[in-house]
């Protein structure tokens, strides 16, 4: 039964994500608070992490992820089959009438709204993942004082890998593998 | 079935070597399926992906989908997906099966919270990338910050909006915005001409 419902949550994050990469990402988050025992949000974020260094998108290591979380190795495939699915039904239908698709005013109309609803929503599932990462929000509701509220050495290094980001123009499994490294020396 | 088993095979290939999907995947494409193979142009390849885009799900799994029905069919594009998704899956199940066994360490933890800041710099590279062709005018910028506030406080609401819900409504806005957009340029050009 839990499988069944896993599937149709995956199916529905392929069927709504548009745009693809983080796009599935405000739907994985959606799930987490729906369904916390399949995943939590540090789950979310080292999966981000996962799929920045191994093949595929995020979308499909999630869905196995989750689905092995919680249903074993055929949770892992069903889910990952369940997110691919609308995928292969929609583009069968679309590769008939390919370009008179792409060319339609409704289909670009829509983009004009999707595209920003698609990055306002990403960007809040970065949130998400700052909520984890970089600040404590335990010391908040504590009124421990904004100087523990911050986790400092995570700040400092978040600064750095942007700097060097931008600067280096290196693959970010550099900058991933960097900072599992500093996350050991320095214990975050 | 031969033909099949070489689709699913090439496909197995590209989902090995794909980092990061989407765009990632365009010059892997191009090799394994214009150069070595010949089964397809560059200019119908920059198509499907255009394509892939504008329609929902994965950007690498609706590539893989196009070409495949494009060589084969039905047939071809079960063959195509399903080879695409396999590397991944079992890359997943083993580090799935790793972390199971080995997060409990300290070690471990210390490491993958050091990655999780890393991951904070990554979307933020990847939204402001994004901005840009996203981002265009009054309405686009209104409709981010609604969206953002709807879905980053959702919590605090007194109902929760479905992100599929949202999906929708700002497709339809777009819509929407864009006709009444045609529409005003219309009646502008029609005034300039009449002039």
């Amino acid at each position: 039964m839990n499988l069944l419902l896993l599937m149709l949550e995956f199916f529905k994050t392929g069927l709504f994500s548009v745009g693809g990469g983080l796009a599935t990402l405000p739907f994985l988050y959606e799930m987490s608070n729906n369904h916390p025992d399949w995943f939590t949000h540090n789950d979310i974020a080292d999966m981000i992490a996962i799929s920045e260094s191994t093949p595929g998108a995020i979308g499909i290591n999630m869905s196995t992820y989750a689905g092995f979380r919680t249903a074993g190795i055929a949770g892992g495939l069903l889910a990952s089959l369940a997110l691919a699915l609308p995928s292969v039904i929609i583009i069968l239908i679309i590769a008939r009438f390919l370009h008179r698709f792409r060319q339609n005013r409704l289909v670009e109309g829509a983009f004009y709204g999707l595209r920003p609803a698609s990055l306002a929503m990403i960007s809040a599932a970065g949130l998400n993942v700052v909520r984890v990462a970089l600040v404590n929000m335990e010391a908040l509701t504590g009124g421990a004082g904004l100087g523990a509220f911050f986790n400092w050495k995570a700040l400092i290094l978040a600064v750095l890998i942007f700097v060097g980001l931008r600067k280096l123009k290196w693959n970010p499994i550099i900058f991933l593998a960097i900072s599992a490294v500093v996350g050991i020396i320095f214990r975050f | 079935m031969k033909e099949l088993l070489e689709l699913y095979w090439t496909f197995v290939r590209i989902g090995c070597v794909t980092f990061g999907g989407g765009y990632a995947m365009l010059p892997i494409l191009e090799r394994e399926l214009v150069d070595k193979r010949g089964w397809t142009s560059m200019d119908d390849l920059r198509d499907y992906f255009s394509i892939g885009q504008c329609t929902p799900g994965i950007i690498a799994l609706n590539v893989s989908t196009f070409i495949g029905e494009k060589r084969h069919g039905v047939r071809g594009a079960i063959a195509a997906t399903v080879g695409f998704l396999t590397g991944p899956i079992i890359i997943i199940l083993i580090i799935a099966a790793f972390l199971q066994n080995f997060a409990h360490i300290p070690e471990v933890q210390h490491a993958f919270a050091g990655i999780r800041v890393c991951v904070c710099v990554l979307i933020l590279q990847a939204v402001l990338r994004l901005w840009k062709k996203s981002v265009v005018d009054p309405f686009t910028l209104a409709l981010y910050l609604v969206i953002f506030a709807l879905h980053a406080f959702s919590g605090y609401l007194p109902v929760r909006i479905p992100a599929a819900v949202l999906v929708i409504l700002a497709g339809a806005a777009g819509i929407l915005a864009s006709e009444r957009k045609n529409r005003a340029h219309g009646a502008a050009g029609k005034e300039g001409s009449e002039k």
